[in-house]
């Protein structure tokens, strides 16, 4: 319990992981905080890989971090602008009224 | 050894109950606030095992840009104030089961990922950048980042370039009531549009039709 080692954190990074699941599942608010869910998700990816890296000395795992970090800026920006684009068009951004595809 | 165990507990307990929060609370700008603390204690995480310049960019690109761009959102679209339930009974609930099901299902199996490298510890040997303990880490990330890893960092810019672009054209309203400046009328316009040469007669002057 004292000595914290890679098993900790990669306990840690599959708890966020787990909750980010659980938080797309279960929503049935509005579609931001899915995209924060995945947000919550690719936290706990980033945990996983800078734990590898510090824990087997490898900094490859940190600068994939980096490049995952870009991804997400790049994918919160996107998502945020369609859905200021589908409340534009449709009033709302419940996740229960949106079903236009009939999925 | 033991302040670092302490710290670990602390950061991974403010994590794990604000991701939480960020799923199960009522209000979405709450919502936003939690995540913002779990960027934090990820990144006090990050600082802690000697990943300090990550933990520096998490808190710089995703508390400083990302969390405060959903913010904006959140605000923009005055869904705050939305009734917001999170297990609404009145409608067929069949997802949540099977949601809480499939989310079990990868929580055992990302545990049972980590016990078999316990077991298996040399499992992957080949190290292929070592760290260099005597440079800091924010100094051998960049020795890597701009030789080995030249054409991914562009790559990367690509991708925020394309992302940037895409964000414009779908928020980019076109209003019809407004007068714009069209650069394309204003370039393409010739003379033979704008001057007419008549010949005048003396003592009869021009009839201008207005």
């Amino acid at each position: 319990m004292i000595d914290i080692g890679l098993g900790h954190y990669l306990t840690l990074g599959a708890i966020i992981f787990t909750i980010g699941i659980v938080g797309i599942f279960l929503n049935r608010k509005n579609v931001i905080v899915i995209l924060m869910s995945i947000e919550l998700i690719l936290l706990a990816v980033n945990i996983n890989l800078v734990s590898f890296s510090i824990f087997l000395n490898d900094l490859t795992g940190q600068i994939f971090t980096l490049f995952i970090l870009t991804v997400a800026a790049a994918e919160a920006a996107i998502g945020l602008a369609i859905i200021v684009v589908y409340y534009r068009n449709s009033g709302t951004i419940r996740v229960e009224e949106i079903d236009k595809l009939k999925g | 050894m033991i302040a670092h165990a302490i710290f670990f507990y602390i950061f991974a307990f403010v994590a794990i109950v604000a991701a939480i929060m960020v799923t199960v609370s009522k209000n979405t700008v709450h919502s936003v606030f939690f995540l913002i603390l779990d960027f934090i204690s990820v990144s006090c995480l990050f600082i802690m095992i000697g990943a300090e310049f990550l933990g520096m960019m998490m808190l710089i690109v995703y508390v400083g840009a990302v969390a405060v761009l959903f913010l904006f959102v959140v605000m923009m679209l005055n869904v705050a104030q939305q009734n917001n339930q999170l297990i609404n009974l009145n409608k067929n609930f069949t997802h949540i089961p099977v949601g809480l099901i499939i989310s079990l299902i990868i929580f055992f199996e990302l545990i049972i990922v980590i016990g078999g490298w316990k077991f298996k510890p040399d499992l992957v040997t080949s190290v292929s950048l070592l760290i260099d303990q005597n440079n800091t880490n924010t100094h051998s990330i960049g020795q890597v980042l701009y030789t080995d890893y030249i054409h991914v960092f562009q790559l990367s810019g690509m991708i925020l370039l394309v992302a940037m672009i895409g964000a414009i054209v779908l928020t980019f309203r076109h209003r019809s009531g407004l007068k714009r400046q069209s650069y394309f009328k204003q370039i393409s316009r010739e003379r033979i549009d704008a001057v007419e040469l008549i010949d005048t007669e003396s003592n009869k002057g021009v009839k201008i039709d207005d």
